[in-house]
């Protein structure tokens, strides 16, 4: 009579060992996700520090390792000042749906297992199951919707402030979210011809044994895939609509306390996830020499978190390092240039696989590909020439140039 | 015995994920703020996707998600924004002929749920629904490839359209 | 069907997690925190000078075609995410398919490029 019983999801069994496995992997991936923000963000500040060549935080615990928890507590005690004018639900729902998805996308990243000498399994209370808290059939495809659920916590929390100016930083931020979204997608697609399938723990058995799509894929949609990222996360160099240099904080401006702080750890949580699917999708995941025999999965886990943390370096040394983009300049490289990189690319990267399997010349293939996106290229340059000379665009601008060598010419002949 | 046999989990998890699109549904027509209307309208369109993961079709489901919630409601969210929308309530989308609209809205229910199940009424659902990836694909591009690159030219029929009208203000 | 539907639970017992986390560190929050509730405190923030108009501005048209054109390529993306992991099987016609595809809808981004809808955000 039990519930449970005609039902087939249930067929398999549901035992005392799987209920077990299935809580110490949530409780470790939730537990695991909260430890590595708190570090991220004193990394972060430390490292930048570093570079800037100065201590970062060095008071609360050894190295300063507790800064982010005495910050948290401190945010705790802030009191919270909701504007009049704001809307009471959705101000109030806006940091769930930042932070939720940012937790939800590490659910399918696979943190160990052997993947080079095995399938990636290991064997807890006898049951085999792999190191990912799921791994649904289309796992990277529920990786891409999360963060497209991202973009609703910043653009509600704009809105639901009821100022003009954090409205305005939620649109431009969602704006760019959601333009860098579509190059991330193709640039996936990429990834996705070599493995042949959705699921994320396909994606890294395929990659075992130093056959990383970092190089598979040539070098290009990674380098898509980390600069979309980049501006997906609002991190710098692209994060001008959050920058601390603006007067108004963009979008949580009018967020104080607690539900700050939640925005601030989801953005955190955020990069941690994105790199550890970088690592997942181009760096092979947990792949790596394996050294020891026994419990040879421990050594994916290890590898797992040297490439995770190259990863963040990467993306703090981004911070302390390069300039920020204005905005144009930031939608045109997404829409201008990474959008035709990656479709192009991705085509490139068909014909050699359909070309291999039918004993194509790769050179000539890859030269056929190269001209006909050239070709493309010129059409496009010439049909943009033309429809700003229609508009009279260069018109004014050739008339620029004139007058200035005109003021020029006095000069010379006096 | 019968009906207990039907108290299987997925067909609880079904009653409870339709009661909450039917209340989320129901809120987005009698809601007077049309930013709350187009949140319960993620709800709703959420229960879908819901309800298509658990017949086993992943790939649309995940699909749904991604492009009705991550992409066309955002499109939705800009219009909306792009109007002058206060905070608060407005008081032009709802009117009071509650009577006539309840009436309609059981006509039609009533006029689709009869159409349902004398259609379907005898079908019965194997044990395993899934639809794996490889076989939606397979169907794409063999037997849907002209409706397949229609799409395309619809796309782009759409685009052109909204940049022309867009140009025009 | 067990396997598929027993993922999608964990993900949503993870997600369950989630949200009960945030709203127990809102809770408590909200038993740690002082009130003084003062009226100049519920101002929308403008730089410090009193707020001017009403909290509402009219946001450009082409942030909307840039959600337009998202969506375009969103849908695009869909479909090329299952050929993708077929294209063996479908060979060069596959190819020459997904090929006609990607061009007719990088037309419309061309078309957009050259109509200056993608210029001076």
């Amino acid at each position: 009579m039990s519930v449970f019983a005609l039902d087939p999801a249930y067929i398999g069994g549901f035992g005392l060992s799987e209920a077990l496995i299935l809580i110490i992997k949530v409780v470790g991936a939730f537990g695991l996700l909260l430890v590595a923000v708190m570090l991220m963000i004193w990394f972060e500040r430390k490292l930048v520090g570093d570079m800037q060549n100065r201590i970062g935080p060095a008071r609360a615990g050894p190295w300063g390792i507790l800064q982010t928890l005495a910050d948290g507590v401190k945010l705790f005690f802030k009191e919270d000042l909701r504007p009049a004018k704001s809307d009471r639900l959705v101000y109030r729902l806006a940091p769930y749906m930042s932070l939720v998805p940012a937790f939800l996308v590490f659910s399918v990243v696979p943190v160990g297992g052997n993947f080079t000498s095995g399938d990636g399994t290991v064997t807890w209370f006898g049951n085999s199951t792999f190191l990912q808290v799921a791994d649904p059939h289309v796992g990277i495809l529920l990786v891409l919707a999360l963060s497209s659920a991202a973009v609703y916590g910043i653009m509600l929390a704009g809105w639901s402030s009821g100022s003009k100016y954090s409205l305005l930083g939620s649109v431009r931020a969602s704006a760019q979210m959601i333009s860098y979204e579509a190059a991330l997608g193709l640039s996936l697609a990429a990834v996705l011809l070599q493995a042949g399938s959705l699921s994320t723990h396909e994606i890294v058995a395929a990659q075992g044994g130093w056959n990383w799509n970092l190089w598979v894929t040539g070098l290009v949609p990674a380098l898509v895939f980390v600069i979309a990222a980049t501006a997906e996360l609002n991190r710098p160099p692209f994060d001008l609509v959050e920058a601390e240099q603006e007067l108004v904080g963009g979008f949580h401006t009018e967020y104080s306390s607690i539900r700050f702080a939640l925005f601030f750890l989801a953005e955190f949580m955020n990069v941690i996830t994105m790199s550890a699917i970088i690592v997942t999708l181009f760096l092979g995941g947990p792949d790596g020499p394996v050294l020891t025999e026994r419990a040879s999965w421990i050594w994916g886990v290890v590898w797992f978190f040297v490439k995770l943390v190259a990863l963040l370096f990467m993306f703090v040394w981004f911070r302390a390092t390069l300039p920020r983009l204005r905005y144009d300049q930031l939608m045109d490289v997404g829409w201008k240039f990474l959008i035709p990189l990656s479709l192009g690319w991705l085509l490139l990267l068909g014909a050699l696989r359909v070309g291999r399997d039918r004993g194509w010349n790769t050179a000539a293939v890859v030269v056929v590909c190269v001209a006909a996106g050239a070709a493309a290229g010129v059409l496009l340059r010439l049909a943009v020439r033309s429809g700003r000379r229609e508009s009279g665009e260069l018109a004014d601008a050739e008339a620029d140039a004139g007058e200035a060598v005109n003021v020029g010419e006095p000069e010379k002949g006096s | 015995m019968s009906v207990f046999s039907l108290l299987v989990a997925q067909n609880v998890v079904f009653w409870v994920i339709a009661a909450l699109m039917v209340f989320a549904a129901l809120r987005l027509v009698t809601t007077r703020n049309v930013v709350h209307a187009a949140l319960y309208l993620v709800g709703v369109l959420g229960g879908v996707a819901a309800l298509f993961l658990l017949m086993g079709a992943e790939f649309v489901g995940i699909t749904q998600i991604l492009i009705y919630i991550g992409a066309v409601i955002i499109l939705f969210l800009f219009g909306i924004m792009l109007t002058r929308t206060r905070i608060g309530d407005e008081e032009k989308t709802d009117h009071r002929n509650r009577l006539g609209a309840i009436l309609a809205g059981l006509a039609v229910a009533g006029v689709t749920i009869y159409t349902v199940i004398a259609g379907f009424g005898d079908a019965e659902l194997g044990a395993d629904t899934r639809t794996t990836t490889a076989e939606v694909s397979d169907s794409i591009f063999s037997q849907y490839i002209i409706p397949f690159e229609a799409v395309s030219v619809l796309l782009l029929a759409a685009l052109i359209g909204a940049i022309v009208v867009a140009r025009r203000e | 069907m067990s396997d598929f539907l027993r993922s999608y639970l964990t993900v949503g017992i993870f997600a369950l997690l989630a949200v009960i986390m945030v709203a127990l560190m809102l809770t408590l929050a909200s038993v740690l925190r002082p009130e003084r509730p003062q009226k100049q405190k519920y101002i929308s923030y403008e730089s410090g000078v009193d707020p001017v108009g009403e909290g509402w501005s009219q946001s450009r048209l082409r942030y909307y075609l840039f959600g337009l054109l998202f969506v375009m390529f969103d849908v695009e993306a869909v479909f090329i995410f299952p050929w993708a992991t077929r294209l063996e099987t479908y060979g060069v016609f596959g190819l020459v398919e997904m090929a006609i595809f990607i061009f007719i809808l990088a037309l419309g981004l061309f078309y957009a490029w050259r109509k200056r809808v993608l210029q001076w955000v």
